[in-house]
């Protein structure tokens, strides 16, 4: 039932938004969104926009996550990884 | 076209340096348990299972709401199907679950008035449309669908429909979670956190389970980096013995959650014991409707008379949800229980671990 794929509110009328998910377009309520704006992604839910993604927050999870899964590959010593 | 805060997830180098990483974190046999038909779903379509070292072994936990939603509550939801001039509403994924003796498809043959929703506010529009008759909406799901209901009940009052009554079968997780841990059934050495229950919850919720049990655990999210990288969270915190509740989807999920989603639910619904399917009851684990909004309450408004329910006979449905058993396991699976014939909810509903065995294991 969840759509785990983010939405983004191209208009906005009273309680009813309308969401652009890759390219199609549908209608979901956003009386469960905190302050919702046009431009917002956001997470959809059995018609309900429940989430705003935060954008500063999804910029920066992505970067620590391909610096940490690097660092952790590079770290790798032949030698060591016999004895764990 | 590239698809915004998802197809960066998907990324197969970064994907390959997450699991390079947990086959070298990776030494003891671990369990590790999710609890969302979301990430089930994700978990086997992405191939997860398939490049994880052997160390770790992945359960599907309850996290299909269809799938533990009881045999008496499917027989109650039929049994409103059966009721003169009432339009049962309801998604999707419930209409083939077996109930005792029928299942809602069946009644749909037979010209009982059932209706596919994609949102609860559809059954409201239907409602207002269609005053002369009673709508009924059969109400599933967890901490994520419950609020959308209940912003449905709050605009049919606003609305002044009174043809418009719910059955409210929600459950809610963090309880859950607690019932796992008690049973004896399989020792869980780590949890998947639900992400989009999360979303409405926040990670504080989990707080009072963690602080009890200890065992890690950690949000995720439902592109395959996302699981990847709670499962490596996960094998760090077990191997370096340091349990931690961490998030791992932070661009979605915050400490508190969604506080306005979670007051229209609290303002709509009261926790109450609730029946698991494979579990039983679980305290204050399921949603009724309060007092003050009783008139959309379908189970005081409109009561039906339900016999007991059974199970469907060999169908270990149950145990799959818990973890303690997996499909292949279940003398039915493959043989007598189909996608196309299904004997069990968790072989119904695309969320479902049998389901997605059969997908994805043939
Ligand atoms: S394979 Fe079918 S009968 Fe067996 S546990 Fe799954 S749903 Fe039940």
């Amino acid at each position: 039932m969840c759509l785990a794929i983010p939405s983004k509110i191209v208009e906005i009328n009273d309680n009813m938004g309308k969401i652009d998910v890759a390219g199609v377009q549908r209608e979901a309520s956003l009386l469960l969104l905190e302050d919702p704006r046009v431009g917002d992604w956001v997470i959809v839910h059995a018609g309900f926009a429940i989430q705003k993604i935060d954008e500063a927050t999804a910029q920066e999870s992505l970067r620590y996550l391909r610096e940490a899964a690097q660092l952790l590959v590079e770290d790798e010593d032949p030698d060591a990884a016999a004895t764990g | 076209m590239t698809i915004k805060h998802s197809e960066e997830y998907r990324e197969p180098e970064l994907a390959r340096q997450l699991v390079a990483a947990i086959r070298k974190t990776s030494n003891k046999p671990v369990q590790l348990m999710e609890v969302c038909g979301t990430h089930t779903m994700s978990i086997f379509r992405h191939g997860i299972r398939d490049v994880l070292p052997q160390t770790i072994n992945l359960l599907s936990g309850p996290g299909c709401p269809v799938c533990v939603t009881s045999q008496q509550e499917i027989d109650t939801f039929i049994a409103y199907a059966r009721q003169e001039d009432t339009i049962v509403a309801t998604f999707g994924d419930l209409l083939r679950v077996p109930g005792t003796d029928s299942s809602l498809q069946k009644e749909k043959a037979e010209g009982r008035d059932i209706r596919v929703v994609y949102s609860a506010f559809d059954a409201v529009k239907m409602a207002a449309e269609q005053r002369g008759q009673r709508v009924v909406f059969l109400g599933v799901g967890f901490e994520t669908t419950a609020p959308t209901i209940a912003a449905s009940i709050l605009a049919a009052r606003d609305m002044g429909l009174e043809n418009f009554h719910v059955v409210s079968a929600h459950k809610t997780v963090p309880n859950a979670l607690e019932a796992l841990m008690a049973s004896e059934a399989v020792a869980i050495s780590g949890f998947l956190l639900p992400g989009h229950v999360s979303v409405i919850l926040g990670l504080n919720a989990y707080r009072p389970f963690f602080d009890r049990y200890q065992v890690p655990a950690v949000v995720a999210g439902f592109e395959p980096t996302d699981i990847l990288e709670a499962i490596r969270r996960l094998v760090e915190q077990i191997e370096k013995g340091r349990p931690q509740l961490a998030n791992a989807y932070p661009r979605a999920v915050s400490d508190t959650g969604n506080a306005k989603a979670r007051a229209v639910l609290d303002q709509v619904f009261e926790p109450v014991d609730a029946n698991w399917r494979g579990i039983g009851i679980i305290p204050a684990s399921g949603l009724a409707i309060r007092d003050s909004l009783a008139q959309f309450d379908a189970l005081r408004q409109v009561p039906v008379e339900v016999a007991e329910a059974r199970e469907p006979a060999g169908c270990g449905c149950g145990e799959i949800l818990t973890g303690a058993k997996i499909p292949p396991e279940c003398k039915l699976y493959r043989k007598a229980c189909t996608p196309e014939n299904p004997v069990g909810p968790c072989m119904v509903s695309s969320e479902g671990t049998c389901a997605a065995y059969y997908r994805y294991h043939g």
